[in-house]
């Protein structure tokens, strides 16, 4: 098997702390990325840093420890501005994740543009996160949703959807990759047919941020949402990235401290954009260490990380296609580096229990996705998902894993 | 035999075991060797939810004791089941309402108990106390 030659996947395996021990008698196999990746050292200092040194309350405060905080804060809102390729800071809301993201838009622009009568369209392959929110918006306002097929292969029917658009819909909302499949989906093509009928698109980028280039102003999204955890940052922060005179047209999402220009008791009046939708004290050491979690995936370059994974999603497809009655779910042209999994006469649950056993972490159960399990008629699958520390011989760990399972359940 | 001492037969039966393999394969067979229950029994009044798999509960009485079937469809957690049946099962109501479930955390199985299994083994203990609560008060 070739190795990556660009990256030293030893040496970034030991800025990963914890990856370094055993699990049951055997060392840790961590392949459960896409629910969420290990952080750095660099990304753990920066937050003992922050609370060391520099933690105060940030934008209201004079004294020093206020400036610096503020100075950290806002500088992770240029480098995510940076990261995605927006126009400007004020487009870039800080959010506690990408379910926070996907409900700011349902709760404010969902129930200010969209009225009964209309249409959303989401997709087959969603998360229960950009599901439910739009299912209750549906409900509330009599706004009808409507589901883009997924084929065998696990892509969408992009045929169906140039169908359902017409100018009812307001909004299509979309992963750019499948938590549960990995399939890469063609969100370009997807946001050009939308804005054909005048429909907004939000892009669900939770799984695709940490593997694809984003640029929001080249896919002309109208709204991007993705989590800090998912790519090597801390839990609890995310990102919601909206064009800007959407934003603007957008009512406030919560009410609060930062997000107000002057209260009375008869009128308020709201911030600008961005603070307008960051009511309370924020998640600021976990906003400053995104900064550092986005400048480790730069020192590597996103393109080489990317190769490391599209190798070894290439070598596990070949491995695990390998071992008779196991068969993979999601065989889309372009994938992420994900890979889920059925086997023959035996449940997911088992197999996710037998590998843990073996020291191999992965994802058993639906992923969120339930209608997609139903879909392919399934109750759920076993996940393995890489990251830029995983090898090849962890691979081999998985595959030995597994003829374990079947030798012990079959 | 009382259920501790059938708790304490287990515990006994898992010393045997020095690896992880072992003890799984013992469980797996178990599971295996578990009844279940008829497709027509595995209904939703029935059914305890899990996040990872599903298991089915029947509670009926016999005389003064209360009776259990179950089934799952992973098989470990159906040789788990196998052995709560084998511990709670053909007792009185207020003995299994009043019974420390010590056994699973003795064969170092505790884990399948908990939370993040959401599998569904955890509500099923649950479920049977609450038949044999249901069942003491209506004597």
């Amino acid at each position: 098997m070739q190795l990556t030659e660009t990256l030293d996947i030893q040496a970034i395996r030991a800025d990963f702390p914890i990856l370094n021990q055993e699990i049951n008698g055997r060392k840790l196999v961590y392949f459960d990325n896409a629910a969420t990746t290990q952080k750095p050292t660099s990304v753990i200092e920066t937050i003992t840093h922050y609370y060391n040194f520099d933690n105060a309350n940030i934008h209201r405060g004079i004294h020093t420890l206020a400036e610096r905080a503020t100075r950290d804060f806002e500088a992770s809102r240029e480098a995510i501005r940076d990261f995605l390729g927006a126009s400007s800071i004020e487009e870039i809301i800080f959010t506690s994740g990408t379910t926070q993201g996907i409900n700011l838009v349902a709760s404010t622009f969902g129930r200010k543009f969209i009225k009964e009568g209309d249409e959303i369209i989401i997709s087959g392959m969603e998360h229960h996160s950009n599901i439910v929110p739009w299912q209750m918006l549906c409900e509330e306002n009599g706004i009808k949703l409507k589901v883009i097929p997924v084929t065998d292969l696990g892509e969408l029917d992009m045929e169906a959807y140039a169908n359902m658009l017409s100018e009812k819909v307001k909004l299509v909302s979309v992963n750019h990759v499948s938590n549960s499949l990995g399939t890469i989906n063609p969100v370009k093509e997807i946001i050009d047919l939308a804005h054909s009928f005048g429909a907004k698109v939000l892009i669900d980028g939770a799984q695709a941020t940490s593997h694809l280039n984003i640029d929001v102003q080249a896919l002309d999204a109208d709204f991007y949402v993705f989590s800090a955890h998912k790519l090597y940052g801390p839990t609890g922060i995310g990102v919601l990235y909206g064009k800007k005179d959407i934003l603007n047209a957008m009512p406030p999402y919560m009410g609060g401290g930062e997000m107000i220009k002057d209260v009375t008791f008869e009128k308020t009046t709201y911030n600008e954009l961005p603070y307008k939708f960051e009511a309370g004290t924020p998640n600021i050491a976990d906003v400053v260490a995104l900064k550092t979690a986005l400048e480790y995936i730069a020192f590597h370059g996103k393109e080489n990380i990317a190769a490391h994974e599209d190798m070894l999603l290439q070598y596990a497809t070949e491995q695990l296609s390998e071992i008779e009655g196991l068969k993979i779910i999601g065989q889309a042209k372009e994938k992420i580096s994900v890979v889920s999994f059925v086997m023959d006469g035996i449940h997911h649950q088992d197999i996710g229990v037998l590998l843990d056993n073996q020291g191999v972490a992965v994802r058993t159960g639906h992923h969120c996705t339930q209608p997609l399990m139903q879909r392919f008629n399934i109750l759920g699958t076993s996940r393995a998902s890489f990251a830029v520390y995983n090898t090849v011989e962890e691979i081999d760990r998985l595959v030995a894993g597994l003829h374990k399972v079947k030798k012990m359940l079959l | 035999m009382t259920i501790n001492e059938s708790q304490d037969e287990i515990i006994e039966e898992f010393e045997l075991f020095d690896d992880w393999a072992d003890k799984y394969e013992y469980i797996i067979d178990l599971g295996k060797k578990l009844k279940g229950l008829p497709e027509e029994q595995k209904t939703e009044d029935n059914i305890i939810k899990g996040c990872q798999s599903r298991v089915w509960l029947n509670a009926r009485k016999e005389d003064e004791s209360l009776v259990f079937e179950a089934d799952s469809e992973a098989i470990i957690v159906k040789g788990l089941v196998n052995m709560l049946i084998r511990v709670l099962s053909g007792h009185t109501p207020q003995e299994i309402a009043k019974a420390d479930l010590y056994f699973m955390e003795k064969i170092g199985m505790s884990q399948h108990l908990a939370q993040t299994r959401s599998n569904g083994l955890a509500s099923m203990v649950k479920q049977m106390k609450n038949y044999a609560i249901a069942y003491s008060l209506k004597n």
